[in-house]
Order: C-alpha cells, then sequence, then structure tokens
C-alpha cells in the first residue's frame, strides 16, 4: 500500500503535455512551429513558459510583440489559477495534448490580470498562502517564517524542488493535535458555467458535534447540485488535481495531501460528459 | 528515585552541577573561586580552589545538622550550705563530662568552625532515663561515681544534672573553606582530593574517606569526618614510597594513587578499624613506557588512563583482591575518568573536552559498551542575564556604553594574597575568548532542523518554541544588570574590576602596552599582530572556536546516581527531543491501518492520471528545466549541533539561470544523521562572506549569510586539500558575485575591511546602506576577498587606496581585484607579488618545586610545558607550524623579551599558577613561570598591491572627499614605524601612490593619524595623549603647528578618526570616544564624550558615518570579537547617533569607509514635509555636500 506521502509527489511531480500553437492572428516573418512541452500541474502558465515565448519570438518581428497571453478554445486562460486547475477546468475529457493558443496581442483585459515578470507571480503565490493560513492558523505560521522560509516556499516553486518546497510547507500542514485539523479549510470550488470567478467559504474540517467533515458536507453545503441521488445520473464532476475523490473522503485529509503548492484545495465542478 | 547531581569543573574552573532529573548544568553561582578539582559524595562535594585550599559544600537537608554537647554540673551536699558547688578535693571537677574524668566547664565549649552556629544557651536536661526530674534536673547518689537515682533520698550526698547545648552547621548549600590547621610544616598546597569510603563502616553515621594529594606529591587523609562533624577534624599524612600525583578513593575499601613515574599504587589494609589502610602495593602500567596520569576507582572497578590518553580497565578488582589481575585497554581517548555511584563511569574527552558517560555499566558488565556524551546546555547558554555573566559584565566585557577605567594589570599582583583573594572571589577570571557566556543556546528551533527533509511531520506545538533570534546586547544593557545583580562585585572599584581579570591584562591591554614598551624602535606591529590573533580568531579556528562548547576539565560522579535502567535526558537532548515531538504528528506518517476505499480511490485515480496525461508524453520537454549544473564535492562540515565536530558531508552546489536570466544558486550539504540522510541549504544569494581559514591541520572556509552573522555562528567546512579547497572557493565566490550582479575592480566608495589573518575584503556599498532613518542593516552586506596582506587599509572616494602590512610595509592599491590563489575572478593586470612577514609566539611554561626549582617537570594536571598563550594547546618548537601553508619560516626561535608585564633577565614571567596574571620578577609566592619565545615567518601572495618604499609605516590616513570632489591634490599623512609623521606629496586619483615623502616636526613618537573632510588632522602620540594640527590646507599640506589636546581623564588614546566634522577616538581600554564642540573657528573642540566600552578601532567617514571594530558582539549562538559595526541614527545635527547597528564579525580587526561618500536619496514623506520644518534647516545645512550625490535628488 502505497505512502500518504507518496501522494505528494504525484500531485507535486503531475505533468500535463500540452502543444502550443501560435494564434493565427499573430503576424509572423515566417511559420511557427507548435512547440511542445510538459507543465507541471502545480505552476503558473507564465512562470513556465519562457521557453514557449523564446520559440515564437524567434518568427515574431519585436514591434509586434506584447504581452504574452494563452487561450483554449476561445477562453483566455487565467495565469493565476494554476495549470492543473485550468486544464480540469477547460479541456479534461479531452484528447491529449492540450492545445493552447499564444497571443501577443489584443490582451483581453477585462479577463486576464497582466503579468510583467515573476515577482507578480510570486505575489501572487505568497498571497494566497499567506491567505491560506490565516484561514487554517490565523496566519501564526507563515508569520512565525523567516524572510528565507518564505522565498524557499517560492525558490521550491519556481525551481519544481519537491524537496525544498516540502521542507518548509510541512509546518504549513501542521495543526494541534486535539483539534483534529486546520481552523478552517482553504478551498476554492471553480465552475465553467458561472461569472463567478470561484466559491470560497469559511468551512471547518470538523463538525461542532466532532465528526470529521468530508468532501461530500463541503460539497453538500456549498454546491449541492454536484451531489446527484443514488439513481440519478451523474451531472458534474468534482475534480481535483485531474482526479475524483470518493465524497466521503475527508476534508481535511484532502487540504494536507491534495492541495496545490499555494495551500488551497482547487476544487473544479464540471459538466460530466454526455456520452 | 530522588534526583542526585553530576559535578564538573570547565577549563574556566566554574563549577556546574547537572541533576539526573534536569537538563541543563546549573552554574554553581556560589562559588566565588575558579576550582581545580572536585569530588562529589551524595550529601556534600569536597574541592580544591585555585587558591589551592580545600572548600566543602554540604547539601542542606530536610533535617539540619545538629550535635548536642553536653557537660554535668556535679555538687556536694554539706551541713552548713545544703547542696553546694562545694566539693572535697578528692572529687570531680565541678563541671565535667559524664565520667566526671574531664574538666568541662560552659565556657571551654566553643564551636568546632565557624561553619557552626549555636542554636540556644545552654539548659538543663530535665528529663532523666525518659522521665522528668523535679527540682531542676537534678540527679542523686550517694557519692561519686555511683548510680544516679531521680529522687533525692536520705543518704543522697552528691548529685548533678546535665546541661545541654546544640550547635547546628549553618554552611548548607554553599562553599566553606575548610581552615588549613598545617601552620607546622611546609607550606604544601593540595593539588588532587578524593572522597569515598562510605560503605566501610556504618558507624559513625555518614562517615567518609577523604584522601588528598600535595603539590610535593605527599598524601594524606582526612580523619573524622562524619555526619556530625561533615568538614572532618585534622589531617593525618600516609607516607608514600614516591611521589603522588592523583589519587582516587572507592566508596567501599579501594584507594588508588597515581604515581609521578607512571606507575600506581594500592592501598591495602583498609577496613572499618582503619580507614587509612596499613601499606601500598605497586601496579606497573598497563603500558609499559606510558605512564599512567589518572586512576579512577569504584567498589569493584578500577579505570585509568595513560598519557597518550587512553583509556584502560583493571579486571578482577574486588575487595579481597584491590590489586586486580590485568589490564583491558577500551575505547575512546580521554583526559581524565571517574567512577561514580553503582561504578558507573565519566570521563573527559580529550579531543572536545567534553563530559562522557560510560552506557551500559551493570554489575555483571562493569566496563559497559559505550562512551556517550553528555549534551545539555548550560544554564548560563541559556540567558546571558545570569549572574555569571552578569559579574563578567562587570569587568567591562560587553560592547557597551560603560566606561572602563584605566587599570593597571601590575596593580594587583604585587598585592597582597589575602587582599587579591578578596578580589578575586567575586569575580571569576575569564580565559581567553571566554568573556560573558550565553554561550550556544539550546538548539531545538535551530533552522537546520526545520530544513530537515525528513519523513517525519512536525507537531504544530512546536511553533511555539521561540526562534533563535539575535540577542544582541544593546548598549545599556551592561549598565542594567550592573544595577540589577545583587552580587558582591559591586562593591569593585572599577579599576580593581578591570585590573584582576586576567583577560584584560592579558590580551587585550597587551597590545596597548606593547606599544608603550616597544619604544620608538620597537616592532609594535609584530607583537600585536600575534595579541590579536590569540585574541580572536573565534570563528575562524577551532582552538578557541566561536565559544561553541563547554570544555570540561574535571567530573565527579560520586553524588550522581545511576542506574543501569536510569532513563537520562542528557544525550543529544535537542534534537532528540525535537525528533520525538514530531514524531506525534500524523498526516505525513505511514499509517497501515488506513486502507479506506476513500484512500484506495486516490491512489488509484493517481496513478491513472499519471498514466494517462504523462505515460505517453514522456519525450516532451519539461517546462522547468532542472538545474544547469551541479558540482558535487565531500567535505567536512563542522557540525551546527552539540557535540560540535567535523563530519563527512556530501557538498553539493547547484546552478541554474534564474528566471530573469541571472544566474543563482544552491549549496546543498548533505549529511546523515542517525542513519537518516539529511541535508541543509543556502541560497547563494543569501550568501554575505567566504572566509578562507587556513591553518595548518585544516583547510577551512566559512559561509556566513545575515541570518548566520546575527547567530555569530558560520557555517564552517574544510576540504581534503588546499587544492580543493581553493577550487571550491573560487567557483563560489564566483557564484555569489555572479548572483548579486557583481564584478570588475571595487569601486571607489568601496568600503574595506582586514581581518586578524590579513586577509582583505570589500563591500560595495549602495546607496541606502548609510539611509537614515532605516539602512541596510550591515548584515546583509556582501564582502568579497581581495588578494594580498595587510594589517592596516585606508581609502577615499577618489579611489585612493593604501595598505600597512604587517611588515610595515606600505602598499598602494593599483586598482586591480582578485589575485592571491588561482582560479578567482580577477584583473589579469595590475596584480603583483606581494610578501609580508609576522611572528609566531610559543610560551615555555615551569612549574616550581622545592627539589629541583623550576623544572619542565610540571604537575599531570598542567598546561604544557610548551604551549600557546592559552596553555590549552600544546606547541613545542619543533611542533609548531606557520601559521597556514602559506607562511614559511624565516629565522629561529629566539626569546621575546618585549611582552606586556615584563620579564626577567631570561624572559621569565611568574604567576602563583597556571592560568593567571604573569610577572616579571620572582616573588616567594610563585609556583609557575612562563617566557614567550617568538619565530618570524613570512608569507608571499599576490594581489592588487604595490609597494611604496622605503620608509616602514605603521599609521596613514587619506583626505576624504565627496563623491564628486575634485581635488587635485589629495592629502595623505602617514606616521613612520620610528613614530614621525610624514605627508605625503603628489597623491592624485590617477598617481595613487604620490611621489615623495615630507617629514612633518613633531616633538614625540606617534601612533596614530586621521585627516578630516576639511584638513583638520588630528594624531595620537605614543604617550596616549592627542593633537590638532593647525594651518592645514590644499595650499600647506603640512599645516604649521601642533596643539595638545588633553584626552580623557585617566584614559590613553589609541586611535583617532575624523570625517567630515566628527571627531572620534578610541583608548587603550577599548573606550570610544566622540569629541564635542568642534566647529570651524575652534576646530580643537572642547570635550570627550563617551560614547561605547568594548571598541578596537574606529572609522569616521566622509558623511560622518561612524563604524567600529568592536569585540564581544552577542550572536544568538555565539559571540564574537573583532565584529564590524555601524552607528546607528547618526544625523548631521546627531553626530553621536544612538545604538549599534551589528555587521560582520569573528576576527575583523579593521575597516575603513571613508571611500563611501554615497549619501541615500532623501526620503521625503509628503505628509510631513510642511509640517517638519524644524527639520528643514538642517536639510539646507546639508545642500553644499549634496552636490555629491549622484541622483541630485
Amino acid at each position: 500500500m502505497a505512502d500518504d506521502k507518496d501522494v505528494l509527489r504525484d500531485v507535486w511531480f503531475g505533468r500535463i503535455p500540452a502543444c502550443f500553437t501560435l494564434s493565427p492572428e499573430e503576424t509572423t516573418e515566417r511559420e511557427a512551429e507548435p512547440y511542445y512541452l510538459l507543465l507541471p500541474r502545480v505552476s503558473y502558465l507564465t512562470l513556465v513558459t519562457d521557453k514557449v515565448k523564446k520559440h515564437f519570438l524567434r518568427v515574431m518581428k519585436a514591434e509586434d510583440v506584447e504581452e504574452m497571453w494563452f487561450e483554449y478554445e476561445g477562453t483566455p486562460l487565467k495565469w493565476h489559477y494554476p495549470i492543473g486547475v485550468l486544464f480540469d477546468l477547460h479541456a479534461s475529457n479531452t484528447a491529449l495534448p492540450w492545445n493552447v493558443t499564444v497571443h501577443f496581442k489584443n490582451f483581453p483585459e477585462r479577463d486576464l490580470l497582466h503579468c510583467a515578470s515573476n515577482s507578480v507571480i510570486e505575489a501572487h503565490f505568497m498571497s494566497c498562502i499567506k491567505e491560506a493560513d490565516a484561514l487554517k492558523h490565523k496566519s501564526q505560521v507563515i508569520n512565525d517564517m523567516q524572510k528565507k522560509d518564505h522565498k524557499q516556499l517560492w525558490m521550491g516553486l519556481q525551481n519544481d524542488k519537491f524537496d525544498q518546497f516540502w521542507a518548509m510547507n510541512r509546518k504549513l500542514m501542521e495543526y494541534p493535535t486535539e483539534e483534529g485539523g486546520f481552523r478552517y479549510i482553504p478551498f476554492r470550488i471553480y465552475q465553467t458555467m458561472s461569472d463567478r470567478p470561484f466559491i470560497q467559504k469559511l468551512f471547518r474540517p470538523v463538525s461542532p458535534e466532532g465528526h470529521t467533515l468530508t468532501l461530500g458536507d463541503l460539497l453538500k453545503e456549498l454546491f449541492p447540485a454536484a451531489i446527484s441521488a443514488e439513481d440519478e445520473p451523474k451531472k458534474f464532476q468534482v475534480m481535483i488535481h485531474g482526479i475524483e475523490p470518493l465524497l466521503e473522503t475527508p476534508i481535511q485529509w484532502l487540504s494536507e495531501h491534495l492541495s496545490h503548492p499555494d495551500n488551497f484545495l482547487h476544487i473544479s465542478i464540471i459538466p460530466a460528459p454526455s456520452d | 528515585m530522588p534526583s542526585s547531581l553530576l559535578w564538573a569543573v570547565d577549563v574556566y574552573g566554574r563549577v556546574y552541577s547537572l541533576s539526573t532529573s534536569g537538563q541543563q548544568w546549573e552554574h554553581c553561582r556560589d562559588a566565588h573561586l575558579e576550582f581545580k578539582r572536585v569530588a562529589a559524595v551524595q550529601q556534600c562535594c569536597w574541592s580544591i580552589a585555585c587558591d589551592h585550599n580545600i572548600y566543602l559544600y554540604v547539601h542542606a537537608s530536610e533535617v539540619p545538622i545538629r550535635y548536642q554537647e553536653e557537660t554535668y554540673e556535679n555538687q556536694r551536699w554539706n551541713p552548713v550550705d545544703g547542696f553546694s558547688d562545694r566539693l572535697l578535693p578528692s572529687d570531680r571537677w565541678q563541671w565535667s563530662d559524664v565520667t566526671g574524668l574531664k574538666h568541662q566547664p560552659l565556657v571551654d565549649f566553643q564551636l568546632p568552625s565557624e561553619n557552626w552556629e549555636w542554636e540556644a544557651d545552654w539548659y538543663v536536661d530535665e528529663n532523666f532515663g525518659g522521665e522528668p526530674t523535679e527540682k531542676g534536673g537534678w540527679t542523686y547518689a550517694i557519692d561519686f561515681p555511683a548510680t544516679y537515682t531521680k529522687d533525692k533520698k536520705w543518704n543522697s550526698c552528691v548529685r548533678r544534672r546535665r546541661w545541654i547545648r546544640y550547635r547546628r552547621y549553618k554552611a548548607q548549600d554553599t562553599w566553606v573553606k575548610i581552615p588549613s590547621e598545617q601552620t607546622e610544616s611546609l607550606p604544601d598546597p593540595f593539588n588532587d582530593i578524593t572522597c569515598g569510603g562510605w560503605e566501610i563502616t556504618e558507624e559513625p553515621r555518614g562517615c567518609l574517606a577523604l584522601w588528598a594529594v600535595s603539590l610535593q606529591g605527599k598524601v594524606w587523609v582526612r580523619c573524622g569526618i562524619n555526619h556530625h562533624n561533615p568538614e572532618g577534624s585534622v589531617w593525618e599524612e600516609v607516607p608514600v614510597p614516591g611521589e603522588v600525583v592523583q589519587i582516587s578513593c572507592g566508596p567501599g575499601d579501594l584507594v588508588w594513587a597515581v604515581l609521578w613515574e607512571g606507575h600506581l599504587l594500592v592501598r591495602e589494609g583498609i577496613g572499618r578499624d582503619c580507614l587509612k589502610g596499613s601499606s601500598w602495593v605497586t601496579v606497573e602500567s598497563p603500558s609499559p613506557g606510558v605512564g599512567v596520569v589518572h586512576v579512577a576507582v569504584g567498589v569493584n572497578v578500577v579505570w585509568a588512563v595513560t598519557k597518550d590518553h587512553k583509556v584502560w580497565f583493571r579486571r578482577g578488582v574486588n575487595s579481597h583482591n584491590p590489586c586486580g589481575s590485568g589490564w583491558i585497554g577500551m575505547v575512546g581517548e580521554m583526559v581524565m575518568i571517574n567512577v561514580g555511584l553503582n561504578d558507573q563511569v565519566w570521563a573527559i574527552g580529550f579531543e572536545d573536552r567534553a563530559v562522557y558517560f560510560r552506557q551500559g555499566v551493570t554489575a555483571s558488565e562493569l566496563s559497559g559498551k559505550a562512551w556517550k556524551v553528555v549534551s545539555v546546555p548550560r544554564d548560563s547558554e541559556r540567558s546571558h542575564s545570569s549572574a555569571s555573566a552578569s559579574s563578567l559584565q562587570s569587568a567591562g566585557c560587553f560592547f557597551g556604553g560603560e566606561v572602563r577605567l584605566q587599570s593597571q594589570a601590575s596593580v594587583l599582583s604585587d598585592a597582597d594574597p589575602e587582599t587579591e583573594r578578596a578580589g578575586g572571589e567575586v569575580v571569576p577570571t575569564p580565559e581567553i575568548g571566554d568573556a560573558p557566556k550565553p554561550r550556544i543556546p539550546k538548539v531545538t528551533s535551530d533552522s537546520f532542523i526545520s530544513e530537515l527533509v525528513s519523513d517525519r511531520e512536525g507537531q504544530i506545538s512546536r511553533r511555539d518554541v521561540p526562534p533563535a533570534g539575535p540577542s544582541i546586547p544593546e548598549e545599556d544593557h551592561p549598565e542594567k544588570e550592573l544595577e540589577d545583580r545583587a552580587s558582591p562585585a559591586q562593591v569593585l572599584s572599577p579599576s580593581q574590576s578591570g585590573g584582576v581579570d586576567p583577560q584584560w591584562s592579558n590580551v587585550d591591554l597587551e597590545e596597548a602596552q606593547t606599544h608603550l614598551t616597544s619604544g620608538p624602535g620597537g616592532d609594535a606591529a609584530e607583537t600585536s599582530s600575534l595579541s590579536s590573533v590569540a585574541t580572536y580568531n573565534l570563528a575562524l579556528e577551532e582552538p578557541y572556536g566561536p565559544d561553541e562548547h563547554p570544555k570540561w576539565a574535571w567530573v565527579t560522579g560520586g553524588g550522581c546516581l545511576v542506574e543501569c535502567h536510569t532513563q537520562l535526558n542528557w544525550f543529544n537532548t535537542s534534537i532528540s527531543t525535537a525528533l520525538n515531538s514530531s514524531m506525534q504528528a500524523m498526516s505525513l506518517s505511514i499509517t497501515p491501518a488506513q486502507t479506506a476505499a476513500w484512500r484506495k480511490q486516490i491512489f488509484e485515480q493517481l496513478s491513472e492520471r499519471s498514466k494517462r496525461e504523462m505515460e505517453n508524453f514522456m519525450h516532451f520537454e519539461q517546462a522547468i528545466e532542472q538545474s544547469v549544473w551541479v558540482k558535487k564535492g565531500t567535505m567536512q562540515w563542522w557540525r551546527d549541533w552539540k557535540p560540535h565536530k567535523w563530519v563527512d558531508v556530501q557538498f553539493a552546489l547547484e546552478q541554474f539561470s534564474g528566471a530573469e536570466g541571472n544566474k543563482d544558486g544552491i549549496l546543498f550539504i548533505y549529511y546523515t544523521f542517525n542513519d537518516e540522510k539529511k541535508y541543509l541549504h543556502v541560497f547563494i544569494n543569501e550568501v554575505t562572506i567566504l572566509v578562507p581559514v587556513l591553518n595548518d591541520s585544516k583547510h577551512t572556509f566559512a559561509i556566513y549569510t545575515a541570518e548566520r552573522t546575527k547567530q555569530r555562528w558560520p557555517m564552517r567546512l574544510a576540504a581534503a586539500t588546499e587544492l580543493e579547497m581553493h577550487d571550491w572557493l573560487a567557483l563560489l565566490s564566483v557564484s555569489c558575485c555572479d548572483s548579486r550582479g557583481i564584478q570588475g575592480p571595487p569601486s571607489k566608495q568601496a568600503i574595506w575591511s582586514v581581518t586578524c589573518k590579513g586577509d582583505i575584503f570589500v563591500s560595495e556599498p549602495t546607496k541606502e546602506l548609510e539611509a537614515s532613518p532605516y539602512p541596510t542593516p550591515c548584515d546583509q552586506m556582501f564582502w568579497r576577498q581581495v588578494g594580498g596582506h595587510l594589517r592596516i587599509i585606508e581609502s577615499n572616494s577618489l579611489g585612493v587606496v593604501w595598505g600597512i602590512g604587517y611588515d610595515h610595509t606600505a602598499w598602494v592599491h593599483t586598482g586591480g581585484y582578485g589575485g592571491f590563489f588561482q582560479g578567482l575572478a580577477s584583473s589579469t593586470d595590475n596584480i603583483y607579488t606581494q610578501t609580508d612577514v609576522k611572528c609566531v609566539y610559543i610560551y615555555e611554561n615551569q612549574r616550581w618545586n622545592p627539589v629541583t626549582g623550576y623544572t619542565n617537570r610540571g604537575l599531570p594536571t598542567d598546561r604544557y610545558m610548551w604551549s600557546d598563550a592559552s596553555g590549552l594547546k600544546e606547541c613545542t618548537k619543533n611542533n609548531t607550524k606557520p601559521p597556514s601553508p602559506n607562511w614559511t619560516w624565516v629565522s629561529d626561535w629566539t626569546i621575546d623579551y618585549a611582552v606586556p608585564g615584563g620579564t626577567d633577565r631570561e624572559g621569565w614571567q611568574y604567576a602563583a599558577d597556571f592560568p593567571a596574571s604573569y610577572h616579571g620578577n620572582k616573588t616567594l609566592k610563585d609556583f609557575v613561570r612562563r617566557r614567550r619565545w617568538a619565530r618570524k615567518c613570512k608569507l608571499t601572495t599576490t594581489g592588487p598591491w604595490q609597494e611604496v618604499p622605503p620608509i616602514p609605516l605603521s599609521d596613514i590616513t587619506i583626505l576624504p572627499c565627496g563623491p564628486k570632489s575634485t581635488v587635485e591634490q589629495v592629502s595623505l599623512w602617514a606616521i613612520s614605524n620610528k613614530g614621525d609623521i610624514l605627508c605625503r606629496l603628489g597623491v592624485t586619483s590617477l598617481t595613487p601612490g604620490g611621489s615623495s615623502w615630507l617629514h612633518v616636526g613633531t616633538d614625540q613618537p606617534f601612533k596614530s593619524i586621521s585627516i578630516g573632510a576639511v584638513h583638520q588632522v588630528w594624531a595620537i602620540a605614543k604617550d596616549g595623549s592627542a593633537f590638532y594640527r593647525g594651518s592645514v590646507s590644499a595650499q600647506n599640506p603640512a599645516g604649521d603647528c601642533w596643539y595638545h589636546i588633553p584626552s580623557p581623564t585617566g584614559q590613553k588614546l589609541k586611535q583617532v578618526s575624523v570625517g567630515r566634522t566628527s571627531v572620534y577616538t578610541v583608548d587603550e581600554n577599548g573606550n570610544l570616544w566622540y569629541r564635542h564642540g568642534v566647529t570651524p573657528s575652534y576646530p580643537q573642540g572642547s570635550s570627550w564624550e563617551h560614547i561605547s566600552n568594548n571598541v578596537r578601532k574606529v572609522s569616521v567617514g566622509p558623511l560622518d558615518q561612524v563604524w567600529v571594530i568592536a569585540d564581544k558582539v552577542q550572536g544568538s549562538h555565539s559571540l564574537s570579537c573583532g565584529t564590524v559595526c555601524r552607528r546607528l541614527g547618526v544625523l548631521p545635527m546627531e553626530p553621536k547617533g544612538h545604538s549599534w547597528d551589528y555587521g560582520i564579525g569573528g576576527g575583523w580587526d579593521h575597516i575603513t569607509v571613508r571611500g563611501n561618500a554615497m549619501e541615500a536619496p532623501r526620503i521625503l514623506m509628503p505628509s510631513l514635509t510642511d509640517t517638519q520644518t524644524a527639520t528643514r534647516p538642517l536639510q539646507t545645512n546639508n545642500q553644499p555636500e549634496m552636490n555629491g550625490n549622484p541622483v541630485g535628488c
């Protein structure tokens, strides 16, 4: 039987094969070959696509190049969501590799945030971690860390160093045994069919009566439609890291093991394939 | 089981005890003296103090030690007076003992020693045979001696009654001196002591045998020690067939002694009637040719240590065969060994001087299994406000605001020993480098643990452990603690406290006094160089380490009850507790029972997912490139936690291109701990300095980050060869420079510093470095090494940089960089060969004995007969090597007569004992002497320096300028080796070497000089007074006359630095002084104001920024001497600043900030600018200098 630690590794080393194609709207000097890349599920698009950018810049004139952005089947991809979330949300159940279109013009200001440099991603990432720890430990753990510890978390993600990241992140995953879990579970529920960016509420891992709460309990409270009755056909898939955990999975365990490096449990709810 | 105590003495003579239920050494604060030996039993602890007297510490118990004195009052009846004290002539005394044979009047009863007190006055015992009597306790009889009854009968002619008085032993839980009554014999102080014998007899209760050895090798036994007489009564000599150096007495009848020659003596015939025994039997040393130096006996065991530090176990010892049958060699190298209760064994390690416990000693396996180091912190390590620390602070040890007055080491050495003791008793005399020790705090929260990648999860409660933050003493702490502490040291006058502290007299004053004694022709730098090396090679070399772990001298387990099943919490506490607690956490641990469906589902789905999403695409390129390349190697690492030692590690540098194209890297140190592989890492861009530490045994270097600078605890690594070390250093320093974007030669603004090894480091200041109010902390400054070897370096912002070597050669910077070893980023030209010469010193030590006088025959416990200054390291003429492989001998050993404290004609200095303060003439009280030998060695290296012949110099100063200053001729003043003042002509930024020297007339020799931004020249004469040079200007570079400036009361000045307007001086006692009242019209100023103590050097820059080299800066893990510190809060109207900011340290000797004229961009706070009209004038005043600001804001 595998160890729970293997889950952390599997989550960290999850990769999505992607095929980047330059948008036909872009003007090029010669035809641009598509670029194939294995994207870490837990990272951010703009953090891992330097090579993509370099690849396409070779066929483009400097004056035609503005900020790079990505789109999948007409949907601009938000770089500030983890790559795995973007994939699960928009492209799960499709054929691989994931076909992502690359744009250098017409930045969709309404849909996307600008990402001038990696420090923007770092700031976003750290603010997520801090928010998560505010929920989990009233920010006590993150505030006790030193700047270099914060840096270690970020460098771990940026350089894909599992050990380096988890040496520090495990502190963020601790909790007093007597309390049975975090204060609140940092989670976000994403859905394709909504204008709301995501659902996020205060949710404790243990009920007032002392019962361990599960993924099902969470959904019951926040997205009841995701739970289909016994006899009904399944309407939605509840995806975390490309898998569908059983509804009886304890939410605390999920938070500890299936959270992204930003310490949030990102849950994608997508319509069940109709086949 | 009640807790009991293990006692130990550290190498500084401080006594500590460790409770079996405790986890830290408790300093025995009551001990005002240093102790040489302790011998503990359960009820008390005996010791020999450094005054050679015997002291006793009796543990307080619930039942007091009291003794009933009694005497009888006798009366006879006569018809006239009735019963009266008129007795017949044949009768007994009127007051007598119970037998009537001894005259015992009440007044004859005296307390046996001052440690006893009377509980009450005499009273009549009104009980007789358990029944109360009437009439005043009288009992009657017909005559003396007869049967007494309590009733008076018709024929009762005599009566008597008993008087009782109790005395109580009052000296409990404190050290009391056992008065020595041997006035009739030669003064022969004790050298070793051992206590045992409590199993020999039950009667009288608490009977002990105390054996002692005198310096002359005689053996004494103290009689009459028992519960009611804890101090015993009298010493009896036991004749010995030779000269005994050490003795050990077990709980039973075993007594073994070590003879001078290295053989052993076993006492026979000890029994309940004869505690002294009857005869000696000789036992040969276990190893032929290598004598025994130490023996320890228990009930049925004998352990010994031979001269080569080997440990031996004696087989077959028991009370019928006290000599045993044979020796067994044991593992481990020890300096001493002690057998405690239950035959448990304690020892002091040879290499690390740590206390070891022999694990696994049981009645069936008396030799035990393995040595285990006792690693618990000392109480003083946890908080530096402890009494011991504060009493040290009274001696001015901390870097702080206290003024230390002039004190002479000789003041007390001539004093009567009694008064010396009076002083000595209150101020523990610390050794070199020992200072106020909040030593290393417990390591529980040490970052390395948090950085371990372990399979175990920490528990959240671990967060409660306070982080090992820096506890840097604020400037006013010493004063505060001085007031707080209730120790008798308060009665000391400052001069006394300074005087009895040999640290100051031996070391810190050494440099100053050398300058005095060496005279104009003396080689001041050579003598001072060693004193500085000896003083603070902290953090750079092992022998003194950064005070890392306590070094023990003696341990005694006679009072420490450990049974084979006892669980002690003394071993690796910090680490094991941390790991134990993390064991309890659960989230990442394997929980085999968890086979719930949901978990199974997740595992299955994850592996499915990996297959689906990755299996067919493994040929795709990875989005994140792993590190570009990795260099790996094996190295040794000075372990961060106790016991500190060199451990083999894998060392790797991973370099990668950062996201923005900059190169970055991570250093990994992979080590094994408890069979688990762990690592710790450092980001290259966080490294602040790489310090090579070459010595003859290891090729080591230290890595600092800002954090480690705060801790005063660098990461220390040792490479197998010098070449390997240079390879790594070159690679690491290139990486560090790359990650910080630093290349090429040092800028004109660069801050230069020199370590006590003569290594040169340079740091590029940022504008924020001198920003106010929030400057960049100076522990974040990045220092890179520049080739060459210098003692002093001075610069200005036009890029004129000069240095002076240890041999007083003057050097000018060529504008290049690098050098000193291959592979370092280096300019190709402008690198030249540089040589330097300095002296290495060793000490010859001798002890006096009555037969042969002074000889090189020391006591086994003495320091080596040839040693370094501290006495801890053996340094013979033959085995002493030059400081590093780069140095070679260029002369032979010669006696050094220019030693502080003076010497006799043969170079000897005398003292009562090692270590003590030495004086140049022999007195009756001196038992030891030493003399210093010097030998010159020479270094050849390369660096961007060119010699400026021909005059040897001792100090130098260069005109500080604004950054855009257009000074044609740069004023440069210097002091020659002989004390003459010189002015260099023709120095410009293009020709920094200048053309010729101009002599400036003086009446007396000088030692320090500094020129300010408007040509104000200050100098310090060799006699410690200050002078101001009038009328110096660009047109009149030599000025016209000297004005004498009185020095601060009672202080001799040592060094001066003049900035834009500020004038600072440092005196020989390490006080930093600011000159008040300096104005353009009255540049001499009016008075000195004390700013700080423990300052070694000061450098005032062109912005009037004040930087110093300070001693005894406290970090969270250690203490560093020779630390770069910057004055905070220095503003145009507040030139004195308010506090210190602590930078790199541990062996720094010199700094110059006189090149840094970069003012910080002014931070204007918009909301405040209008209201802050008061500060406006400041800013306008500031304008003239502002034109130098490159930003122009």
